[in-house]
């Protein structure tokens, strides 16, 4: 069955970079050379050759400002010609996801045959800014023509002023953290502790399955260091097999510590990683002679204020998608919700539920979240999407819906089907 | 015929050289007429007030003097003669009463460099094809158009003797840098920018030319006692590293020296008749025979009517070790291929990543390319575990370990994976192509391509084709070792092909001359005396021993006890000795440096050092059984020409160039000698040195290898 308007766009293949906890196995890795990592190792599982490409879209939510089109950089490669245009945006956490979105309105349109769309985040190297003070007198030390006009801007700085800004994850328009927020959420929504706790349990043991019968890996370029003796990454390292409910619960609760539930156990952690999606017409697919794993039905955005329930907007979204896609949520054979809290999954599944739908959690997120595989932002949607397309045509399932809640109160869902 | 084409403008005369029919401009007599009949005329002509030099050719400046002239030289005189005239032209370029600028783009050598440094202003363009240099050392001569005068006059002698002694070309930006260019300029401005200095100068501006180097500059330059120490300390070095066996650069720098103290004329003198004595002598016609033979290999495909190669743009390599991470880091660097590596396992395909890696990381730290060309190349090189990739690969080389077996798996495997046109090379160093194909798919696609260790540096490639390969895949894997930046020679399919061939039975006298009792470093000491770069111990250590032992063996096998390996090397290898990969071997190595023979050796091989075998005697053995098997070898047309066979003993192991190779060698020796000789060490050590068909036929009828 054909999208709304236009041609059908295929989901050919996916790949990503182990996802890795901030400050770990990536460390030494920009996300440049992750995004072109990815990229580049998904034309060669594919076989296809860059000069087939037409676009390259990527997804980041902190760009580095040495490189701030990471996807110019990706089309860059040897790899591609030099012709391929490329952009970066950005949808939060819902990045990975919006590229893999517009990508697939360009072929639609029928304004390209073939794009490269992914994500990426690198949060071991986010840029440290200057304070503004500082970074005044650095520009007007800059434009002066003496040494007197050059020292006299540093002169006026106090000691506070040398203390280097890094981008917090708070909302700009209400200076709540993505914690604070997801705290609040747990309390409206009446999520326990406990409840909590044992999603992030479920989230770990089954992302553990997923990696141990290798549906995971299967997902996996490995990533080689930049030294030759530092052992080659081939897994995700932040999923824990040894973790219980008992030592989840001695965890202290991070943004209240009184009447808190939010712990670093049940939270995604801060992590770098990429992941990359091969789009094309069905048409074209056909033309090159390629098997798609599944097609993008629909997909839809929705928006609440950030100064209610941050994470809450997929409970908006999802409707919007399954009824583009003209579907009803109980034909949906499997879904992939993107967990940046344990406590923001409930909530959104208590909104699903508020729609009268009926939750068969079997069907949700059965190879963990990441809470247990990590969440980079910018690369989440492209491993959602994957990894959906994969278990959707392992398990014969004909209708998959991806379910992502970002950054400024908006929440992103996307339908995807099989034949 | 015109070469050079005029037009005045603005009172600046542009003098542009495009000799026709020739893709680069090199400077010929007739040139040499027409340069002087033109700046004669400018002279006279009131009109031009400044002259400004160009090359019409769209990438090259002038690539030196035509050499054929050189060939048909018969005397000293002659020789003479023939720089001599060409001086007087640059002489009266020099004093030319008009300022007279040059505008270099593109390759700038020898004779055209001379020219220019003639010239009163030089401009060259930043583009990295534009290269300055004196390589007249390397064909066994000197620069003697005044190269040796007016370089150290303007650079210093210090950084003058460095570029002349090595025959080495630098970049435009290091050639700015060292004050050999008034100016590095941007390709598209370079005319304007030319036109507008010789305007400058018609008025009366004069650059300032300041030398860098600093006080010690000054006093190792400008002093008559540091120019003493610096030409002591460059004579020395250059005995240390031509020993005795090459003239040229000593005569380069007698030349240098001689004008430094008696003024330019005289120093001009001292280089045309330097240049008389070495241009008919015996070691530069060596070498211009070899730049001849080189150069035509370049354009030769090995075979009959060879069809166009197909285009390579992703080179597949199985085998991460160190042979195939050096082709892949070659292929990148060289041919700027797209390269996916694959070994067993991810660790082995990281390591080889990293030592490809390695490869082009050396480049940049030798300022051969930028840190974002460094970052675009690293971006072409991959890996994996799995064969992913594959189906776009054009050529895929094999460099698993030497092993039938394995090597046959592994064809099938990539036979599975790539693309029916795709080209299969095998880089074996003893297997026999055909037996590697013969379980193949497509043995049609199938070809040997043998590289030498380390891959990087090594400058030559066999390339073998079985007797079921298609031309097209060997004019593939021979366009494709000329991309890499390899001489590429084209040899039939018998064991040892050619270089190792003719290198086994070299190994194995070594061997037996050690089990005889000859000290180590005396055999090695004796081989390189007599031009090899390292002698055949240190060589063995080099290679490895238990690789050695192996290939040997291999021959052995086919070619029976003519070829039967010295119990030396075997010996050594059970004691655990590799050579200088594990720090054992017929050396002692401490902390990656060879200190000497291992004293041990001696005991482990139940050996009394004893002198052995008179040194006389030693370099007869070792050089006969080389020619000897070269003359067999070439018999079985395992190389089609000789010019193929000596080219490959040059690059392949090192023979000494200004021999021309073993068989313009044997050719020198003459059969009859080389065949009495041979029967004699027959007599007295054994049938191996028995004299092949071939020589005993060239000696009956007396002919030679070459006519």
């Amino acid at each position: 069955m054909p999208g709304a308007q236009g041609r059908r766009v295929a989901v050919i293949a996916g790949c990503r970079t182990p996802f890795c906890r901030a400050g770990t196995l990536l460390r030494s890795a920009r996300a440049v050379d992750l995004a072109r990592h990815v990229a580049r190792e998904l034309l060669e599982r594919t076989n296809l050759d860059g000069r087939a490409v037409d676009e390259v879209v990527f997804g980041q939510v902190i760009p580095s400002p040495l490189v701030a089109n990471v996807a110019r950089e990706v089309s860059l490669l040897p790899q591609f010609p030099r012709d391929i245009p490329a952009y970066s945006l950005s949808r939060a956490c819902a990045s990975g996801a919006q590229a893999i979105a517009a990508a697939a309105d360009q072929i639609t349109l029928g304004h390209t045959n073939v794009a490269i769309a992914g994500g990426v985040e690198s949060l071991s190297d986010i840029p440290v800014l200057a304070s503004r003070p500082l970074a005044d007198a650095l520009v007007s030390a800059s434009k002066a023509k003496s040494l007197k006009q050059r020292t006299l801007p540093f002169t006026r700085l106090r000691p506070r002023d040398l203390v280097p800004v890094s981008p917090a994850i708070a909302e700009p328009s209400t200076g709540e953290t993505m914690g604070q927020s997801a705290e609040k959420m747990a309390k409206e929504n009446r999520i326990s502790r406990i409840a909590q706790d044992e999603w992030a349990l479920r989230s770990h043991t089954l992302a553990a399955r997923g990696t141990d019968d290798g549906r995971l890996v299967a997902e996996i370029v490995p990533w080689f260091p930049e030294r030759p003796d530092a052992p080659v990454v081939t897994a995700d390292n932040g999923i824990r097999r040894d973790t219980s409910l008992e030592q989840m619960k001695r965890l202290p609760p991070v943004f209240d510590r009184r009447y808190g539930s939010i712990t670093a156990a049940n939270s995604s952690p801060l992590t770098d990683g990429a992941s990359a999606v091969l789009l094309m017409g069905e048409d074209t697919a056909r033309t090159l002679g390629y098997e798609p794993l599944a097609f993008i039905r629909s997909y839809a955005v929705a928006a609440v204020d950030p100064g209610w329930q941050l994470l809450q907007a997929p409970v908006w979204a999802v409707p919007k998608a399954l009824e583009r896609a003209r579907v009803a949520w109980s034909d949906l054979g499997l879904i992939e919700i993107h967990e940046a809290f344990a406590a923001q999954v409930l909530s959104n599944l208590q909104g699903f539920a508020g729609h009268g739908w009926t939750l068969n959690e079997d069907l949700i997120n059965v190879m963990g979240g990441s809470i247990a595989i990590g969440h980079p932002f910018g690369a989440t949607g492209g491993r959602l999407v994957t990894t959906l397309a994969h278990e959707m045509q392992r398990r014969g399932v004909a209708l998959g819906l991806v379910s992502i809640c970002a950054q400024g109160g908006m929440g992103f869902a996307m339908v995807l089907e099989r034949a | 015929m015109t070469a050079l084409a005029l037009e005045i403008t603005d009172g600046v005369a542009v003098v542009t050289l495009d000799v026709p029919g020739a893709s680069v401009n090199t400077i010929s007599r007739a040139v040499r007429d027409e340069c002087a009949a033109c700046f004669e005329r400018l002279a006279q002509d009131r009109s031009v007030r400044a002259v400004a030099f160009l090359s019409g050719k769209r990438d090259g400046f002038i690539a030196g003097a035509n050499i054929e002239e050189f060939v048909a030289l018969t005397s000293a005189p002659e020789a003479e003669q023939l720089v001599t005239s060409a001086q007087q032209l640059l002489e009266r370029i020099a004093r030319f009463p008009k300022p007279v600028v040059v505008g270099i783009h593109g390759a700038c050598l020898g004779g055209g460099l001379e020219f220019a440094l003639a010239c009163h202003y030089r401009v060259v363009t930043d583009h990295p094809k534009t290269q300055l240099g004196l390589p007249e050392v390397q064909l066994g001569l000197l620069p003697a158009v005044g190269g040796c005068q007016r370089l150290p006059r303007l650079i210093g002698v210090r950084a003058a003797l460095d570029i002349i002694l090595a025959g080495r070309s630098e970049r435009a930006a290091k050639a700015w840098r060292l004050g050999i260019a008034d100016e590095l300029v941007p390709v598209p401005i370079l005319r304007d920018v030319v036109l507008a200095a010789a305007g400058r100068l018609a008025g009366g501006w004069r650059p300032e030319r300041r030398r860098p180097g600093g006080v010690l500059g000054l006093l190792l330059d400008r002093t008559p006692l540091g120019c003493r120490v610096v030409f002591e300390l460059a004579r020395r070095r250059v005995r240390a590293t031509t020993h005795g066996n090459y003239p040229a650069p000593l005569a380069a720098l007698e030349a240098v020296e001689y004008g430094q103290r008696h003024g330019v004329a005289s120093g001009l003198k001292r280089e045309a008749e330097l240049f008389g004595q070495l241009a008919v002598g015996d070691v530069s016609r060596k070498l211009v025979q070899i730049f001849f033979a080189t150069t035509a290999l370049k354009k030769d495909y090995g075979i009959p009517t060879a069809p166009a190669p197909l285009e390579v743009r992703r080179l597949g390599v199985v085998g991460a070790g160190f042979m195939g991470a050096g082709i892949a880091g070659t292929a990148v660097v060289q041919a700027q291929v797209d390269v996916r590596l694959k070994d067993a396992d991810l660790p082995r395909v990281a390591r080889g990543l990293a030592a490809a890696r390695a490869v082009v990381n050396e480049r940049l730290a030798r300022r051969r390319i930028t840190r974002y060309e460094h970052a675009r190349l690293v971006a072409s090189l991959s890996g994996s575990d799995h064969y992913t990739g594959f189906g776009r690969a054009d050529l895929v080389i094999e460099a698993v370990f030497e092993d039938l077996g394995l090597k046959q798996q592994v064809v099938g495997e990539i036979e599975a994976v790539t693309s029916p046109s795709a080209v299969v090379a095998t880089n074996t160093s003893s297997i026999p192509i055909a037996s590697i194909a013969s379980r193949a798919g497509r043995p049609d696609r199938i070809v040997g391509m043998h590289f030498f260790s380390p891959v990087a540096r090594m400058p030559l490639l066999e390339v073998i084709p079985s007797e079921t390969t298609a031309p097209e895949v060997v004019s593939t894997a021979v366009a494709f070792g000329r991309r890499m930046g390899k001489t590429v020679v084209v040899v039939r399919d018998r064991p040892g092909f050619w270089v190792n061939r003719i290198l086994a039975p070299y190994m194995n006298e070594a061997g037996y001359l050690v089990l005889e009792g000859a000290a180590i470093e005396e055999i090695d000491h004796l081989m390189v005396a007599w031009g090899f770069p390292v002698g055949p111990i240190t060589l063995l250590d080099e290679v490895g021993l238990d690789v050695a032992e192996k290939a040997c063996g291999v021959l052995y096998a086919a070619f029976g006890e003519r070829l039967a390996p010295s119990p030396a090397v075997p010996r050594l290898v059970n004691d655990g000795r590799f050579g200088r990969k594990n720090q054992r071997g017929f050396y002692r190595y401490a902390g990656g440096k060879k200190r000497g023979a291992d004293p041990t050796v001696g005991e482990l091989l139940g050996v009394q050092p004893n002198g052995g075998a008179h040194a006389a005697t030693v370099l007869q053995r070792l050089v006969l059984v080389i020619l000897n098997e070269a003359a067999r070898a070439f018999g079985e047309g395992i190389v089609r020409q000789p010019r193929d066979g000596d080219i490959a003993a040059l690059y392949g192991f090192g023979f000494p160039a200004f021999r021309g190779g073993p068989l313009r060698h044997a050719d020198d020796l003459g059969a009859a000698r080389l065949v009495s000789e041979l029967e004699r060490l027959t007599e007295r050590h054994g049938p191996r040195f028995a004299p092949c068909d071939v020589l005993v036929e060239q000696a009956r009828s007396g002919t030679k290898f070459y006519n």
